[in-house]
């Protein structure tokens, strides 16, 4: 194991998130490091998106710590080593006339300084990613006019385009058909083994991610379970929040 | 009279130009505010440069001078009702016009003698535009245009998923605010234009038009942009020959373009 492999992406302590007096999280605590990959699990309204907005940045600590790639979160600005996937659709403006060339391209601002330009080179990047994914004859159409998987890949293609070190999936199968969720949740899988991008993936899914993930990050407000999936399987911790045949199910895919 | 005869007017001309610069300026920035589901932002701000105008002929000074700057004013405040007071933007647009409306006709009411020229304000008259208001109007035009262009790809981003673009650094609360600015500007650019009644019009009807038909973004720019300013010149000239009102003329054959827009959509 290299000593890149060791190095550390995120470091959260003690953290704390409240909507006005309602506590969304509290006191979870954990550490990332590069190559891993995360399920991030946990029962609706467990704060599994609230989590991963405030490793983000989009909302705000109310307590605790989050250091990012070594550095205190509020003095992190390199943005473009972490590529985001939210939720299908959930904040996209879908009237928006963006074919998928714009919309990819948008993953590389992050790289950029005002006043903020596309050169030819940003052009080459973005034909490479849509190449590798596969979806270079899409490049010209509107991601209105795209099945479910083929926008899927395309925001995929946008959180790829600057070459994050760091992926975050917000729940990407929400919309998928089985084959495409297979397909989409392999091809995660080979940017994880073959190219070292550590993943944190939301998922409802606890069995599924299982078959894929390393580690499980289980919340429900506070943190249940961080570490193997299988350790999570046959600890007393899953009572809670499984029936007894599901308990077996999720034994069975993991050992 | 024939149409080269008409062209050689120098008040056409400056009509022609002024008309053209800040049709361009609506097209541009209106795509943005429909996008963003901010459309009533123009109607809420017209009614805002009602009250503004009306002070400014109060005190005797060139109206639009007072207008900008109160407009601009009333942009923030709707911005900042809406995030402070747990007012959804539509309810912050519609209590910032609410004053802006009844502070106008106050004022018109104590003073009782600027009546006739308030409300020369509310449908515009681009035939009468001046120098000095060509010079601003191209001037302003293009000031809010370069800012466009200069702020593109956040503008695009910020409207295209928001919260996206936050994780790539883009400060969206300050290109909601640089927007709302601009747009408080390019609403007192169209009055000259259109007039008050009809500001938010010239906005939206060349955007949505655009929205029917584009391709992509940079597409909907260049067809909301063809569509503005041939409305502003084939509404000049009809207006004209056929002695009917411009603003009018113009907000009606942008929305003749829109009709057509949609026929086309639907072939």
């Amino acid at each position: 194991m290299s000593l890149m492999r060791m190095s550390t992406l995120i470091v959260a302590k003690n953290v704390c998130v409240r909507y006005g007096q309602t506590e969304a999280i509290k006191n979870i605590s954990f550490v990332i490091k590069q190559g891993d990959f995360i399920g991030l699990a946990g029962p609706n309204g467990a704060g599994k998106s609230t989590l991963v907005k405030t490793i983000l940045g989009l909302l705000p600590l109310s307590e605790g710590t989050i250091e990012l790639f070594g550095k205190p979160q509020e003095q992190f600005h390199d943005w473009g080593k972490i590529g985001y996937l939210p939720q299908k659709f959930s904040t996209i403006n879908v009237l928006f006339p963006a074919t998928v060339n714009e919309v990819v391209m948008l993953g590389l601002l992050s790289q950029k300084k005002w006043p903020k330009r596309i050169s030819k080179n940003d052009q080459q990047k973005t034909d490479k990613i849509l190449q590798e994914l596969d979806i270079q004859t899409l490049k010209t159409h509107m991601l209105s006019e795209l099945s479910g998987g083929q926008q899927q890949k395309v925001l995929l293609a946008r959180a790829l385009v600057a070459k994050p070190e760091l992926l975050i999936f917000d729940e990407p199968s929400t919309a998928l058909d089985p084959q495409s969720r297979k397909e989409f949740f392999l091809l995660i899988q080979k940017l994880n083994k073959d190219k070292g991008i550590t993943v944190i993936l939301i998922t409802h899914d606890t069995g599924y991610i299982g078959n894929y993930a390393n580690k499980l990050l289980y919340i429900d407000r506070t943190l249940i379970h961080f570490g193997s999936i299988s350790d999570f399987c046959v600890s007393k911790k899953i009572g809670p929040y499984f029936e007894k045949s599901d308990e077996h199910i999720i034994w069975h895919q993991h050992n | 009279m024939d149409f080269i005869s008409f062209l050689h007017y120098s008040f056409i001309q400056k009509a022609f130009f002024a008309g053209s610069f800040v049709a361009m300026t609506c097209s541009a920035l209106g795509l943005f505010l429909v996008l963003r589901k901010m459309s009533l932002i123009g109607d809420g701000l017209s009614h805002v440069s009602f009250g503004a105008i009306a002070l400014g002929l109060f005190f005797g000074f060139y109206p639009f001078y007072i207008a900008i700057p109160i407009v601009m004013i009333a942009s923030l405040a709707i911005l900042k009702i809406s995030e402070k007071a747990k007012v959804y933007g539509d309810a912050a647009i519609g209590i910032v016009s609410a004053v802006g409306i009844a502070g106008g006709v106050i004022l018109a009411s104590v003073s009782k003698g600027f009546n006739v020229d308030l409300f020369s304000y509310l449908f515009g008259n681009i035939l009468a535009i001046s120098n000095t208001e060509v010079v601003l109007s191209v001037l302003l035009s293009f000031i809010v245009l370069a800012i466009i262009y200069f702020f593109y790809w956040d503008l695009f981003s910020a409207t295209f998923d928001e919260e996206y673009a936050k994780t790539t650094g883009i400060q969206t609360n300050s290109i909601n605010t640089l927007l709302t600015l601009l747009s408080a500007v390019t609403v007192v650019l169209s009055i000259k234009i259109v007039g008050i009644m009809l500001a938010s019009a010239f906005l939206i009807l060349p955007a949505v038009t655009a929205l029917q038909l584009a391709k992509s973004f940079k597409i909907a720019i260049v067809v909301g942009g063809i569509v503005s300013v041939l409305s502003v010149l084939l509404g000049i000239m009809f207006s004209f020959f056929l002695d009917l009102p411009t603003g009018a003329t113009i907000v009606m054959i942008n929305a003749l373009f829109f009709g057509l827009a949609l026929i086309y959509k639907r072939l």
